[in-house]
Parts: C-alpha cells; sequence; structure tokens
C-alpha cells in the first residue's frame, strides 16, 4: 500500500510511450460520452437555441433573421391570443389535476383489497392509457357527437337536453378534461397501487388489534403513509396537465376549439410557428413557459425536499 | 327490534357489508372506463349506413368485420405500425446503451466535471421536450434530417431522467463483486458489461418498457418531424384519418380499434412486467 504514496514513474514500455488519444481521456468521460453528445445536442442545444431565436425576427427558412431585440417578448406580453391559450392551459391544469389525482387514489384504493376479478378491474382502469393520444382523441371526437353521439344518446334517453360538447365555448376545456381523465388516471393509480403494496402489513394487524375499522385504518395508517406519494402524484401530474398539447389538438383537430376555447399555449406556440411561420416569437412564447415550468419545479423541490436526499 | 339489531352486528358482517359495497363501486367503474372502448368496437362492427342512427343502439342486425376490412386493405395501417415498430425499437435500444453507459460513468467512475455534468443532466429531467420543438425542428431542418427516421428517433434519446434512474439502481448495487473482479484485473468495460449490466435485469427491464411505450404513443415529435405518409408512426398516422375517412364512422372506429391494439395485445401478455415498470419509472423518475 505505502509504494503508491511516491508515484515513482511506472517501467513504461516504449510501445506505450504514447498512448492513443482515447487512452488518456478518462473512462468515465468515455462512458458518459455517448448520453452526453445526444444531450447537448437535442436537449441543451435546443433550450439555449429557443432562448436565442427569441430574439431574432427569425421564419422557417431557416436562414437568421434580423436582431430585433427584446421586441418579440414586449409583443407576447401585450399579445391578448397568447394569454388566453395561456389561461386555457392553467384551466386545464386546475380542472385536472384534482380528480386525476383523487380518482386514482380511489382506484387504487377500491383494488388493493382481495375481491374477485381483480386483474379486470386493473386492466379496465390502466387499458385506455395505453392508448395513443390519436386513438383517444378519435373514440371521444365519436362520443361527443351531437345527435348519434354516445353521451348526448345517452342523455336524450334520460329526457335531459343535449349538450353542445365540442361547439359550446364554457364546455369546450371540459370535455378535454374529461377525456384526458379516462386516457391518464390509471398511470396515477399504477403509482398509488405501488405504493399501497409497500405499507408493511404489521401495521394494519397492530390497528385490528386495537379494534380500528376499516374507516380508521385508512385515515390513521393508509393515507398517511401515501403522503410522500402523494406530493410526487401531484408534482407528476401538475407538469403533464401542463404540457397540454395532443388531446386539444386532436380532438378539435388544430382548430383550437369554439372561439379558441380549448387551445392551450403549447397549441399556440405551434400554429405561431408552423402555421404563422414566426419561428422567432414562438420561440419568445416558449421560452416563456418553460420558465413557467421551471418555477413550477422548483417550487415542488421546496415543497418536497424529502425527495431531495434521494437525488444526490 | 331494528334499535337493537344495529350495535349487535359484529364486524365481520360489517366488513363483509363493506367488501360487496367496495366490489359494486368498482365494477360502476371499471365499466364506466370500459363503455368508450366497447362503443368503438361496436361502431366499427357495423355497417357504415347504421353508424349514426338516432336513437343511437348497441345493436344491429348487420354486425360484421367489412370496416375492418377496409382498413386493413385501403389504409396504411401495416406500414405505420412498421414505421412505429423501427422508431420505438431504435429509441429503446439507444436509451438502454447510452443511458446506462452515462448511469455507470455518473456512478461508479470518477472524472474532473463528474459533478457537475451529473448536476446538468438531473436539471435537464425539468425540461418539457414540448417547448423544444420550435429550436428541435429548425436543427433537423439544418441538418437535413426532416422527414427521416433519425428525425424521430435522435432526439427522443436524450431522456435525463432514465440516466437518473439507473444511476440511482446503480448506487444501490453493492460493490464487492466489482472489487473482486477489479483485482483480477477486469477493465471498467468489463465490470460493467459482466457485472452490472447482468445484475441491472430487472430495471433495464423497465427503463426499456416505459423508454418503447412512450416513445410508441408519442405523437407530437414525431408528427412535427415527418409529413411523409411512408414515414409516419401509428399516433401521426391517424390524426389524418378524421379528416381522410369523413363520415365513414365505423372505419374511423376500425382504424382507433386496431391503432390502440399492438400494445393493449403487449399488456395481455407482458401486464406484470409492464405495471412493474411504469410504477416503478413513474416513482423515481422526474
Amino acid at each position: 500500500m505505502a509504494t503508491i504514496t511516491t508515484q515513482a514513474p511506472a517501467a513504461v514500455p516504449v510501445t506505450e510511450a504514447r498512448p492513443a488519444l482515447w487512452r488518456r481521456v478518462p473512462t468515465g468521460v468515455l462512458f458518459t460520452l455517448p448520453f452526453l453528445l445526444f444531450y447537448a445536442a437535442f436537449l441543451i442545444w435546443p433550450t439555449i437555441s429557443a432562448f436565442g431565436l427569441s430574439f431574432f425576427n427569425e421564419s422557417l427558412t431557416g436562414t437568421r433573421g434580423e436582431l430585433v431585440g427584446l421586441r418579440n417578448w414586449t409583443e407576447m406580453l401585450g399579445d391578448a391570443a397568447m394569454w388566453s391559450a395561456l389561461g386555457n392551459t392553467l384551466y386545464f391544469t386546475v380542472l385536472s389535476t384534482p380528480p386525476l389525482v383523487l380518482l386514482g387514489l380511489v382506484m387504487a384504493l377500491l383494488t388493493n383489497r382481495v375481491m374477485p376479478l381483480r386483474w379486470l378491474w386493473r386492466l379496465s382502469f390502466f387499458m385506455p392509457f395505453l392508448l395513443p393520444a390519436s386513438v383517444m382523441s378519435l373514440i371521444w371526437l365519436w362520443l361527443y357527437q351531437p345527435g348519434f353521439g354516445l353521451l348526448n344518446g345517452a342523455l336524450t334517453s334520460l329526457g335531459i337536453s343535449e349538450v353542445g360538447w365540442l361547439s359550446d365555448p364554457s364546455l369546450a376545456m371540459i370535455s378535454v378534461v374529461i377525456a384526458t381523465l379516462w386516457w391518464t388516471v390509471g398511470f396515477n393509480f399504477l403509482l398509488y397501487l405501488a405504493a399501497l403494496q409497500q405499507i408493511p402489513e404489521q401495521l394494519y394487524e397492530a390497528a385490528s388489534i386495537d379494534g380500528a375499522g376499516w374507516w380508521q385504518r385508512l385515515w390513521s395508517i393508509t393515507l398517511p403513509m401515501l403522503g410522500r406519494t402523494t406530493g410526487l402524484v401531484i408534482v407528476l401530474q401538475l407538469l403533464a396537465s401542463l404540457r397540454l398539447f395532443d388531446q386539444a389538438y386532436l380532438i378539435y383537430q388544430g382548430s383550437g376549439g369554439p372561439a379558441f376555447s380549448a387551445r392551450p399555449v403549447l397549441e399556440y406556440v405551434y400554429d405561431t410557428a408552423f402555421t404563422s411561420f414566426r419561428f422567432g416569437y414562438a420561440s419568445a412564447i416558449s421560452s416563456f413557459f418553460f420558465v413557467l415550468i421551471v418555477v413550477v419545479s422548483v417550487t415542488q423541490l421546496k415543497l418536497f425536499p424529502s425527495r431531495r436526499e434521494d437525488e444526490r | 327490534m331494528t334499535a337493537v339489531a344495529t350495535p349487535d352486528r359484529s364486524p365481520r358482517a360489517t366488513a363483509r357489508a363493506w367488501n360487496v359495497a367496495g366490489l359494486i363501486v368498482t365494477a360502476i367503474i371499471a365499466l364506466l372506463w370500459l363503455v368508450p372502448l366497447l362503443w368503438a368496437v361496436d361502431t366499427a362492427l357495423k355497417p357504415e349506413g347504421e353508424t349514426t342512427k338516432i336513437p343511437v343502439t348497441w345493436w344491429s342486425d348487420n354486425l360484421g368485420f367489412e370496416a375492418f376490412r377496409k382498413v386493413f386493405t385501403e389504409s396504411d395501417l401495416v406500414r405505420w405500425f412498421l414505421n412505429s415498430t423501427v422508431v420505438a425499437a431504435g429509441v429503446t435500444v439507444l436509451v438502454l446503451v447510452t443511458a446506462s453507459m452515462a448511469a455507470y460513468g455518473f456512478a461508479r467512475t470518477e472524472f474532473r466535471g463528474r459533478k457537475v455534468l451529473l448536476a446538468v443532466v438531473v436539471a435537464g429531467i425539468m425540461v418539457p421536450p414540448q417547448v423544444l420543438v420550435v429550436p428541435l425542428f429548425r436543427e433537423m431542418l439544418g441538418l437535413g434530417l426532416v422527414d427521416t427516421y433519425w428525425a424521430m428517433i435522435l432526439p427522443q434519446v436524450a431522456a435525463p431522467a432514465m440516466v437518473f434512474i439507473l444511476k440511482k439502481f446503480f448506487d444501490g448495487l453493492p460493490r464487492e463483486l466489482e472489487e473482486a473482479a477489479r483485482v483480477d484485473g477486469a477493465s471498467p468495460w468489463r465490470l460493467y458489461w459482466q457485472i452490472v449490466l447482468p445484475l441491472s435485469r430487472p430495471v433495464l427491464a423497465a427503463v426499456g418498457i416505459f423508454t418503447f411505450i412512450f416513445t410508441w404513443n408519442n405523437f407530437f415529435w414525431p408528427f412535427l418531424a415527418v409529413s411523409d405518409p411512408d414515414l409516419m408512426t401509428i399516433p401521426v398516422g391517424l390524426a389524418t384519418v378524421q379528416s381522410s375517412y369523413g363520415l365513414r364512422y365505423a372505419q374511423i372506429m376500425a382504424s382507433a380499434v386496431l391503432g390502440g391494439l399492438p400494445l393493449l395485445v403487449a399488456y395481455v401478455f407482458f401486464q406484470r412486467d409492464i405495471i412493474r415498470s411504469v410504477a416503478h419509472t413513474g416513482l423515481s423518475g422526474t
């Protein structure tokens, strides 16, 4: 052991006097390099590039437009369509997050008990999550049709008048929320189910001996033990909801819904970039939105500091 | 009589009542969750003329597979399926190779800048890929990759969350085996390939399945990167169905059902693995 301290110049064979370049690179760098190349090219660079582009009057042509300074940003701050699209995204997030989290929890609590046909219940709750957005949108577009749509058909058969699921501006986003609830609640359901199975059985046995009923065990053991998972599910759901694009775009086939009432901010970015071909302006909006998402993410790190130890 | 009976009920009877109530509620929710899919299948089985009947009915005297047959012969569904397979398999393989190597580098080797790079990778988990579409599209234009498989595959390989998940798993592996092999003169590459990877099969499966499902279903980026109908993946191709079929609802629903089928079939076969991998990656990711 002590021999190492003196770092004696090893007797290097002549043939290896000049090792190949890649041999002099630390092994760790070689291990991380392939990923880092992808990461730099397709994540870091686009992120920087988005901010950079937002100061240019860039269009689709690919040639760099003229530098316009903060003009895109000031235009954006006064752009009513941008604010209304951002408002739509936030509206969707606020409406969709509570039911997606709560129903996921309820589904997990229901099916974590011993009961017949458990595989069937799990399959029905989780299956929609495996469908591509386009499949889910085609199905819901069909369900929401006036007259011959299943939902309106059910309403009229109950003697209730039809609802303009896709045509009423005040309902347009709610229709997206309902479809999304059906589509993605299975993911939260699975997260809760996995967390439930990690609660030690002894806790329940001890509580049973003390005479605690199902309800008491739920409130004094299950829900407190799920606290950390709930924090995680809420954060993941908030971030997923803020990224709304696919289903809103597909259900309304790119129209933004009646009076643009279901156009999320990412669809506005898309419209600006690929319909109006204003890449610079679209970059300003997406950069702005990106900052907003980072703020939400950082806030969650502050709110749930228990996760930090994991990230070491 | 009734006043006496209530306090008399044994805890077991109460538990039974709860179980039955729970089962009924579960069955109702499950039915609600199945109805949209059943309705889609039902519509697809109807003849085209009967799909828009009012009042709405589940039954038709002429149920059949005509719409499915038409979709198979007239649409590019098979082509889209092959494209989806190429893209999802390509991304999954590249993610497994690059992310596991990077995770090993971060977990088991020392080099200058390791901590900083790791922090940069972890920070990248926060970046929603959707906000990068404009610069990414421009980049693909510049590289001349628009309308190629590469345009769909390459950007999806940059998945920092997967590196993070794998690194956390490697951190938890005991080092003794590697130490023993190192004493025997094994290089880091052999340690990675012959010791760490075989020990990591469950987490590699989880990362692989999760990546495959998400790539298979990804819509936004492939939708932008490709406009050539020959290169469309299932989600992108199906997005064109509504406009190209007009009011032929049976065919639209038949395409939707067929488009969703591959992953549903996979789910039936790999139910346990899929559930475990989604739960695992979901719980440890982000």
